[in-house]
């Protein structure tokens, strides 16, 4: 904790939010890639710390969120099926099928269970040799290399009951999509700090180039926000366009090179659809045919499913930049977290979610008033 | 109470016919000589007292002049033993803490319990041993009871509910819709401890210091301070399920009014605020069992949190805000860093995050 508080100064964030004050002469639309960050920063209210004119804009980064709704229903279909114990990460249950989430299906007799790694799924099917054991390897380049090593495990192990329902996602494709887009609006990137770690920030120069957009490898605590917010301002307002990492303490050019050793020996890439969005060329993984044994998509052939978005749900545009959660027609009426349409409205990381939770009621102006009378 | 973390059987001697049963069976709650067994080996030992003992169909009680509270409360926590607490004193000072939050002198409790096929006696006994001596502390009498036995695979081992009545104090109006503009919100101790004691027992979770319960019975507390300050106090409620980010929003909501609180002055145990990032949980979400919220007029905040300070149970009490006619029906927060964040009501229980 002392290493975190560290990070959580007010009186340092106080120094950081005036500089951003003083350097921004403009108004900046900037992404922060990942979810964990659009938490953060709602959470400590950094939004409401900058200036008027800059703008952060909640990226796709939240897997809950992106992973498509087909994998959702499949999901819920595997974990319905007798002799299957289906473990997920926490905030995966609450996310809504087509017409049910992994709550319901617990309440209906399933075995849903929450657990923190999915090695610890590997242990509950060697634990449970006459069942099969799912893990819902889910998430971008951070959660990657833990689902990695549980198929690794796995296999070493001769575990024949342990299968993984992949649907991994990559930053930098999803990037490149955005950037592309004719209606988007970004002006620069905070890249995802853990990502980072693992993967490094090598890919990411190229893209800085390519579209001539400032990219700062950031972290999660409020002054490391600040931190890039700060300094993708100072580029911008320069007309810069480089690769900062400002998550030195974690996160260095090369990455994890064990991490992406073993990816590399599990995995191989795979166009993939992204909730909301559709679909992006080469922005995921799956298991590779060394390891295809390994994919419950293949060990469990569930067809018939029928898949439909809400026609209301307006997540992908959220999640592209292009509209604010409350440009949506639905948000706050028909969707609530109480009765999400659409995945953002699910994760507490969810753009939607975040809104609702933490500042739906008030303007940027009435938040800030409301905090004057303090005890 | 004594630390229940592993069951102590140590108190409990076994009278001899219930030897012949190491383990609850059907016939416990058939109304026969098993149940009977029952009650006179250990209920009524462990409980004693004139209203129980005469073993009516009803407890007959004289609770004096005045208006009476009622509440009930069902517990079904698992593991039924953890530390700084059990299910047995849980379901004792839960009842008791939701009468003394009421204005109320806590005075007699029912005691019903569910127990499933094949749950071993000795445990049993650890939590009727447990519930006495709560009872005891508390200085409330459990007078009247009823068993049940669901057949194996049909209950968790055991539920207990328990329904209490206390009388009301006189003078004093305390009520969640009683909160008013300028109230200062006191809190009682830090927040989270009971949901993260359980939690990490639950996933096996280890820190350089054990995290342990609250639990506690808060009626000595709460009223030390209504003697202080008495009418002075406008809301009061133990932070429970949902914790402290539900109770205030129940209390904006159900008085009109707007709260302020901020980050930094909310007290958490450096152990649970690290276990709460570590599992991606927010504090302030987490449940207690042991701590209460007030709010009181402002000028009687500082005495009523000297006194609070003076408690035992109460060392660790802190201001952490004020109510406000502005937002009404919303909770805000000013953060560490100097923003402000709305702290909503959770839909559900709390999911830990992905990464």
């Amino acid at each position: 904790m002392k290493y975190l508080n560290e990070f959580r100064n007010g009186e340092v964030a106080q120094k950081m939010a005036r500089e951003i004050w003083q350097v921004a002469t403009r108004p900046w639309k900037i992404m922060e890639i990942c979810g964990g960050q659009t938490h953060s920063i709602i959470r400590n209210g950094i939004d409401q710390m900058l200036p008027p004119g800059i703008e952060m804009i909640h990226g796709p980064g939240c897997p809950v969120c992106v992973t498509p709704l087909s994998l959702i229903d499949k999901a819920l279909a595997i974990a319905a099926e007798p002799g299957v114990i289906f473990c997920s990460f926490g905030d995966m249950l609450r996310v809504p099928g087509t017409e049910s989430d992994l709550f319901q299906i617990k309440g209906r007799g399933g075995d849903v269970r929450v657990l923190y790694s999915p090695l610890d799924a590997v242990e509950l099917a060697i634990r449970n040799p006459d069942k099969q054991v799912v893990f819902f390897g889910v998430g971008f380049e951070t959660t990657a290399p833990a689902n990695a090593m549980s198929v690794h495990l796995a296999k070493r192990r001769g575990v024949k009951n342990f299968s993984l329902l992949v649907s991994h996602v990559l930053v930098p494709p999803a990037i490149e999509a955005i950037m592309s887009s004719p209606e988007n609006h970004v002006q620069a990137f905070l890249a995802a700090g853990h990502v980072c770690s693992v993967m490094g920030f090598w890919e990411y120069p190229a893209l800085a180039d390519d579209f001539e957009i400032p990219i700062v490898v950031t972290g999660f605590e409020p002054l490391d926000l600040l931190d890039g917010i700060r300094r993708a301002v100072i580029q911008l307002e320069k007309g810069e366009h480089r690769v900062e990492n400002a998550y030195e303490r974690i996160v260095t050019y090369a990455g994890n090179f064990e991490a992406q050793r073993l990816l590399a020996e599990i995995f191989e890439v795979t166009d993939r659809s992204w909730r909301g969005i559709g679909m992006i060329p080469k922005s995921g993984w799956r298991l590779n045919d060394r390891y295809r044994d390994f994919d419950a998509e293949q060990r469990f052939q569930i067809s018939g499913i029928h898949t439909e978005e809400s026609p209301l749900c307006k997540a992908g545009d959220v999640l592209r930049g292009a509209i604010k959660p409350a440009g949506c027609g639905a948000f706050g009426k028909e969707c609530t977290p109480r009765h999400p349409l659409g995945a953002t409205m699910v994760s507490s990381e969810g753009a939607c979610a975040a809104y609702f939770n933490y500042g739906r009621y008030l303007s940027a102006e009435e938040l800030a008033s409301a905090g004057a009378v303090h005890a | 109470m004594p630390d229940h973390g592993a069951p102590d059987f140590s108190k409990w001697s076994c009278p001899l016919p219930l030897r012949d049963y190491p383990t609850i069976v059907m016939g416990h709650g058939g109304g026969g000589k098993l149940g009977n067994e029952l009650v006179e080996y250990l209920f009524l030992p462990a409980f004693h007292n004139p209203a129980l003992e005469s073993l009516g169909d009803a407890a007959v009680i004289e609770p004096g002049p005045g208006r009476l509270a009622m509440s009930t409360d069902s517990f079904v926590v698992q593991p039924l033993f953890f530390p700084g607490g059990s299910i047995g004193a849980l379901a004792v000072n839960g009842t008791v803490n939701d009468l003394a939050v009421s204005g109320a002198e806590p005075m007699f409790l029912s005691a019903s319990f569910i127990l499933e096929e094949g749950f071993p006696l000795s445990q049993l006994a650890a939590v009727v041993d447990a519930m006495a001596e709560a009872a005891a502390k508390a200085g409330v009498r459990i007078v009247t009871g009823d068993t049940k036995v669901v057949e194996r695979g049909h209950g968790d081992g055991c539920y207990i509910n328990t329904a209490g009545v206390g009388l009301l104090r006189q003078g004093i109006s305390v009520g969640p819709n009683r909160a008013q503009a300028g109230d200062v919100v006191l809190v009682s101790g830090t927040m989270g401890d009971h949901g993260m004691a359980i939690m990490s027992v639950r996933e096996g979770l280890e820190f350089e210091s054990q995290i342990r319960s609250d639990c506690a019975a808060l009626n000595v507390m709460i009223a030390d301070v209504l003697d202080a300050v008495g009418s002075s106090v406008h809301a009061m409620r133990d932070p429970t399920r949902g914790g402290l980010a539900s109770t205030l929003n129940e209390i904006a909501t159900a008085s009109n009014v707007g709260i302020d609180i901020e980050d930094a002055k909310v007290p958490v145990r450096s152990e649970v605020q690290s276990a709460c990032e570590l599992l991606g949980l927010d504090p302030v979400y987490v449940a207690n069992e042991g701590k209460a919220v007030f709010f009181v007029a402002p000028e009687a905040a500082d005495r009523a949190l000297e006194v609070l300070r003076a408690h035992p149970l109460g060392v660790d009490a802190a201001r952490i805000g004020v109510v406000t006619a502005q937002h009404p029906r919303m909770l805000v927060s000013r953060t560490a860093i100097g923003g402000n964040r709305v702290i909503a009501t959770q839909i559900g229980e709390q999911l830990p995050r992905i990464c």
